[in-house]
């Protein structure tokens, strides 16, 4: 019988130490080197509303990237029916819905281009076919597969380039991870300035070049009447001595020659004369030549370069420009050029994200939080310790000890998992540090009844477990059912509440039934007393 | 120490009676407070924009206000946090005007100066997801209501399952509806309170319960509302004990805890003190009248 004591104080004795091991790297800072080189080095990591930070949910605008793709694929099949010498007519209205309709002439026509389609376009399927007035109408839409085929890549895509993003933007350790179909959860620890962050991350940074229509009069498009392919966009200028932005409006030929997917790179330059800075981009081989013939046919025409809809300069393209570079200029401070050239550089993202939800901790209050739940959390110890200790005498301690290690080990396991831990967390402790002793209350009151129904302190002991086990096992595992739906629903904080009250569900099981058995077995086997305080 | 004398015999099931009709008044009150005036739902449900400013030095209220009203901001709700903090609430977010949390804080710079204050918390929840939310919690109450109903029906009966169910939407109902009385704002982590108050709850009928089974199993003859009293009694010294150990904590908490988790305890408070009544006072009595319409099978085993 003492062996089986000896393998259980050693199992006890390694779960304690290992949770000791785990938690002493958040404990000090300064560990000697071996210590370093083989034992856990990790601490527990602190949510946002402790440490401070930034949590930001987005949401991609997949419709929209679709609605993109739709008409990226409209304009390719116009240009093989044209090829094809296949005679039709778009339709223009009913691009939005997603759909591609077509006006053919005759049935022969509407053969060819139903081969036309069938060869080229596997992606389309036949919305609808009919006969109008002697003309065939065709409306075509991407498969069904193929859309969220097209979907899920926006999001891979779109993480991606907010990954590049923030990591470009230098901070450590943010976490971005997809959520449901369309939305992505970016954790920024420590930020500060945390609108810039939105504007850097949330930019779809889709840069433009298109000419400006220097024939038409801007003043005539803004009455309304604006020249077919046409569209008119806004340039927002910084006047230097008054410090007032304007907008001032541009008429543009709509369609962009090119698009600038096409960079290889994107710097912050100052230039010489203002000493302003700019952004120095670099177009790939493919762009370079593009913007080599659209330089070269548009010599002293006006070229917009465009952001996000935005116009940000129209230089006059003075000669055909052959290395594939060019400056971004307009009314920037350093932290906005800086910014652009990280966007740039990262890529334009597939869809526009909104914010649908921001939470940002400043950081004094995290500490301010930390400093009132620990302070809780020992004082409810202490009360709860002394409690024990005056109700039960030294069976208390027996408990207390337990409680100890108990919250030793909910820590070590903390850390040990890379579990986070927020301030309802630390409210998970102190709630555990309540209802851990309810374990060891359960078994020393029916201990009581077996010693008052005059059973010797061994007996009463043996069967005061047995029966209060029972009753212990199956509380906890409503604990459990409990805390596992709190982690499904929790966002955040909440979830870290529920990771903490999980792990000390099931610390309190091992460390209030368990380990207080060793010592009370101890006392009755090896030091054979004679009653039981309790 | 004993606070409970051995061998107590509290006629707890002859004043049943008086219990659930209280429990029934109170409820009832609660819904009609909930129905009535609905709840004071935080951002997190509601949507929209709150920010947390420290000021180093003491500004009214209505003068935030007027400050706010000059950026299109008519709907703020300022409310004093903790001792030299305000929080500024309005139901409206980002999506409606751009950069709003920024907007305010620039706002808030030019009437009082950049030293004069400390931003220390900024939320914005959009009303897509404040609605997601909502779904979440009521679905995360309600799937936790039958993860335990199917628990305890498997160890005991389904009688003690529904039982412990009324208890536990018993005291959701009233810990809401306190919420809802005093108007007190409803947030996430209020519904994690909720949750936990399920668990705590559920927890102490089980104890009882368990109780009650193994009394029932030693001595068949007796009659099921005597066994129950005589479980109640039996423990209702660890009944006592628990609650007072989890309550000396939380009510920790509730002081010490700071503004951010002022709240939560509450919620947790109010919700260990219902809970540990509703397993003696709510969970017994249905088992009880389900025992009157039809004996359990389990008194006939031995």
């Amino acid at each position: 019988m003492l062996k089986g004591i000896k393998i259980r104080a050693t199992m006890a004795l390694v779960v304690c130490l290992l949770g000791l091991f785990y938690l002493t790297p958040s404990l000090t800072p300064d560990l000697p080197d071996v210590w370093k080189k083989y034992l856990p080095m990790e601490k527990i990591h602190l949510g946002l509303d402790l440490q401070g930070g930034t949590h930001l949910v987005l949401e991609v605008d997949t419709e929209k990237a679709l609605e993109n793709a739709t008409e990226r694929l409209s304009n390719e099949v116009k240009e093989t029916l044209m090829n094809n010498k296949v005679r039709f007519i778009y339709l223009e209205g009913a691009k939005k819905t997603g759909v591609i309709s077509f006006e053919l002439p005759d049935s022969a026509s509407k053969g060819a281009f139903e081969k036309v389609i069938k060869d080229n376009y596997t992606d389309l399927e036949t919305v609808s076919s009919e006969t109008r007035g002697g003309r065939e109408v065709v409306a075509l839409k991407i498969k069904n597969k193929r859309a969220e085929d097209i979907k899920k890549m926006v999001i891979e895509q779109s993480l991606e380039t907010i990954r590049n993003r923030v990591d470009q933007f230098g901070i450590t350790e943010p976490e971005i991870i997809p959520e449901r179909n369309d939305r992505i959860v970016i954790q920024l620890p420590g930020i500060k300035d945390t609108e810039r962050a939105k504007n850097l991350i949330g930019k779809t940074a889709l840069l433009e070049f298109k000419l400006v229509d220097e024939e038409n009069s801007i003043d005539n498009a803004l009455k309304g009447n604006v020249p077919q392919g046409d569209e008119i966009a806004y340039e927002n200028r910084l006047d230097r001595q008054s410090g007032r932005r304007t907008n001032i409006p541009i008429l543009l030929k709509s369609r962009a020659l090119l698009i600038g997917g096409d960079l290889e790179s994107a710097q912050v330059k100052i230039s010489d004369r203002f000493g302003e800075p700019y952004v120095a981009i670099k177009f790939n081989a493919q762009g370079a030549k593009v913007f080599d013939r659209i330089t070269g046919e548009n010599v002293k025409k006006r070229l917009a370069i465009i952001l996000d809809g935005s116009v940000y300069s129209a230089p006059v393209i003075q000669e055909r420009i052959s290395g594939g570079e060019a400056q971004i200029t307009g009314s920037f401070t350093m932290d906005e050029a800086k910014d652009l050239a990280i966007v740039l550089r990262a890529g334009a993202l597939p869809a526009p994200v909104n914010i649908l939800e921001e939470r940002t901790v400043g950081p004094s209050l995290g500490q301010d939080s930390i400093d009132k739940g620990i302070w809780s959390a020992i004082l409810g110890g202490i009360l709860v310790g002394v409690f024990m200790v005056v109700y039960y005498r030294l069976s208390g301690i027996v408990a207390n000890i337990a409680l100890i290690m108990n919250i030793s080990i909910i820590l070590g396991a903390l850390a040990a998992f890379k579990a986070t831990l927020t301030l309802p967390g630390i409210a998970g402790i102190v709630l555990i540090i309540g209802m851990s002793v309810d374990a060891n209350v359960l078994i020393f009151e029916r201990i009581r009844e077996e010693l008052r129904a005059g059973k010797t302190p061994r007996a009463s002991i043996e069967t005061g477990y047995a029966k209060a086990f029972m009753t212990i096992f199956d509380t906890n595992v409503n604990a459990l059912i409990a805390s596992l739906f709190l982690f499904g629903f929790g966002t955040g904080p909440v979830k870290g509440f529920a990771v903490t009250l999980s792990i000390g569900i099931i610390s309190s099981l091992f460390t209030a039934v368990f380990v207080t058995r060793i010592i009370f077995d101890y006392f009755i086997w090896y030091r054979k007393i004679e009653s039981v305080s309790v | 120490m004993e606070l409970v004398k051995p061998g107590i015999n509290i006629n707890f099931v002859g004043r049943l009676k008086y219990a659930v009709i209280f429990s029934v008044v109170l409820t009832i009150i609660c819904l009609i407070s909930i129905a009535w005036r609905g709840l004071n739902y935080g951002i997190d449900f509601a949507g929209g924009t709150l920010v947390q400013v420290k000021f180093h030095k003491a500004v009214s209220a209505d003068d935030i206000r007027k400050v706010l009203i000059q950026i299109g901001i008519d709907d703020s709700v300022i409310q004093p946090f903790g001792t030299d903090e305000v929080i500024i609430r309005t139901a409206k977010s980002s999506s409606e005007i751009k950069g709003l949390s920024a907007k305010i804080e620039e706002s808030l710079n030019a009437a009082y100066g950049k030293d004069a204050f400390q931003v220390q918390r900024v939320e914005v929840v959009g009303p897509k997801v404040g609605k997601d939310l909502t779904q979440k919690a009521i679905l995360a109450v309600i799937f936790s209501w039958i993860g335990m109903l199917i628990y305890i029906a498997i160890r005991f009966e389904f009688r003690h399952a529904v039982g412990g169910i009324v208890g536990v939407i018993h005291d959701v109902t009233i810990v809401v509806g306190i919420f809802s009385i005093f108007a007190i704002e409803f947030t996430l982590t209020i519904v994690a309170a909720l949750l936990t108050i399920i668990g705590y709850s559920i927890h102490d009928t089980i104890v009882v319960f368990d109780r009650v089974r193994e009394n029932v199993r030693k001595n068949t003859k007796k009659d099921l509302p005597t066994v129950m009293n005589e479980s109640i009694n039996q423990t209702l010294s660890r009944t006592i004990l628990t609650s007072f150990t989890v309550a000396i904590v939380v009510a920790i908490l509730f002081i010490f805890g700071g503004a951010v988790i002022h709240d939560f305890a509450f919620a947790l408070l109010v919700g260990v003190i219902f809970g540990t009544y509703s397993s003696v006072f709510i969970a017994a009595p249905v088992v009880l009248a389900w025992e009157r319409y039809s004996p359990s099978t389990l008194r006939r085993r031995k």
